[in-house]
């Protein structure tokens, strides 16, 4: 393989995989804070 | 008797004697690595280890770096494994409050933004000549975080450690002076100005302990090689939420990191070595390391920017400049920045959420590199 489609692949794959992984990880949180929402603590 | 006498002295002379400039110059240049951390404050608890490493290898006939030699093995033991890389993450991990991601999880996404910085200069480094692994070593100085640096670098481009970490190492301390022109031109007076909203969405704490479990599972998953990294961050993290290991989390946070960090300073400093560190390429790296910050901290605002004009004008673009991965200088860079424009502005927790996202986002990039690089068989 060549050094510029290694460039080009890692750098397409490496931003759009980071990318993607991360929004996945945002969806995964906003699904386990429906879940398990935050309750305030009762206040005595 | 003469003859005894002569050679004594010929012999404590030796060192002096087999002392080369290019030698001597690398001796100055960890007192300056010294002097960097002791008067200017700059990471001292690198640069002092790290300049004294240097010294030491610098000094000839001692066979530190040789093999069978002290510094050789805590760096053949230490580096080379990756090990001390790793047990500085489960520190860092147990040092990290996720809160202000968990409370706004779209921030993440600027933590990927910066990490763009890596694969661009991954690309100049090969236009400047820079063969494959060198130029993912050099890349990835633009994720911010050194002992992601130090990992990916020992493992693919070990003549390159030295430099390459003292450039990452370098460069986050000047997060403060580098960053705040940058955001200064890339963003609006009407951008600036932006108040955010305090979030008001906390993570419960359920939330918080399943969090470490399932990034380790998804970046894993994903980025199979990254396992090592975010692993140990991930574990440090949930010894953290989990409320029942205090012991373990003040281990982590403070003898197994200090003890590590020591070490590492001291190997990464015996890297340096004149006849492997005093060459153009070295300069590059410094040169590209820069620029990589630079790229890094100019993809997260402009990616700030994208996200600001999506939320019809809710979120300030300058929170992502601490999509890079140095926690916490660049959060609070972007909260001395953000107040400076505007007095009513408190960006802090929205930064602080949007860098504890570029540590997840640095290691899920240098995971996603080293993956592509096995899948493209060139390791």
């Amino acid at each position: 393989m060549g050094k510029w489609e290694f460039g080009l692949t890692i750098a397409v794959v490496g931003m759009g995989g980071t990318m993607l992984a991360l929004y996945f990880l945002s969806i995964v949180i906003s699904v386990l804070k429906k879940l398990f929402p935050h309750k305030k603590e009762s206040q005595s | 008797m003469y003859e005894a006498l002569q050679g004594f002295i010929g012999y404590m002379l030796s060192g002096f004697s087999a002392l080369t400039i290019q030698q001597a110059f690398m001796i100055c240049l960890g007192g300056g690595l010294i002097y960097l951390g002791i008067a200017k404050g700059y990471e001292p608890l690198l640069l002092l280890p790290i300049g004294f490493g240097a010294i030491l290898t610098n000094l000839p006939l001692t066979g530190l770096m040789e093999p069978g030699g002290l510094l050789r093995f805590f760096y053949d033991y230490g580096v080379k494994t990756g090990i001390f890389p790793a047990l500085i993450f489960i520190g860092i991990g147990a040092m990290t409050d996720f809160g202000p991601l968990l409370e706004n999880p779209k921030i993440l996404l600027l933590g990927a933004a910066g990490q763009f910085g890596i694969f661009l200069t991954l690309g100049l480094a090969l236009a400047l000549g820079f063969s494959k692994l060198d130029a993912v070593a050099v890349g990835i100085i633009g994720a911010c975080d050194g002992p992601t640096a130090i990992y990916v670098t020992s493992k693919y481009a070990p003549h390159l450690l030295g430099a390459v970490s003292v450039a990452a190492y370098s460069y986050m301390s000047l997060v403060p002076l580098i960053q705040p022109p940058i955001m200064k031109y890339l963003t609006t007076e009407k951008e600036k100005n932006i108040i955010m909203k305090a979030p008001k969405s906390p993570a419960s704490k359920r939330v918080r302990i399943i969090f470490p479990i399932a990034v380790t599972i998804i970046a894993c998953l994903v980025a199979p090689k990254g396992a090592p990294l975010m692993g140990m961050i991930m574990l440090g993290n949930l010894l953290r939420e989990s409320g029942v290991v205090g012991r373990l989390v003040g281990a982590a946070e403070n003898e197994i990191t200090n003890v590590v960090t020591l070490f590492l300073g001291i190997c990464i400093g015996a890297t340096m070595q004149a006849e492997q560190f005093l060459k153009l390429k070295t300069l590059m790296v410094l040169c590209l390391g820069f620029i990589a910050i630079c790229l890094g901290t100019a993809t997260g605002l402009m990616f700030g920017k994208l996200m600001s004009k999506l939320s019809r004008g809710k979120i300030n673009p300058l929170i992502g400049a601490a999509g890079i991965s140095a926690y916490p200088m660049a959060a609070r860079v972007v909260q001395i920045e953000g107040f400076k424009y505007n007095k009513r502005s408190y960006l802090l927790m929205h930064a602080m959420g949007a860098n504890t996202g570029g540590q997840i986002g640095s290691v899920m990039a240098a995971g996603i590199m080293l993956s592509v690089l096995e899948a493209l068989k060139i390791v």
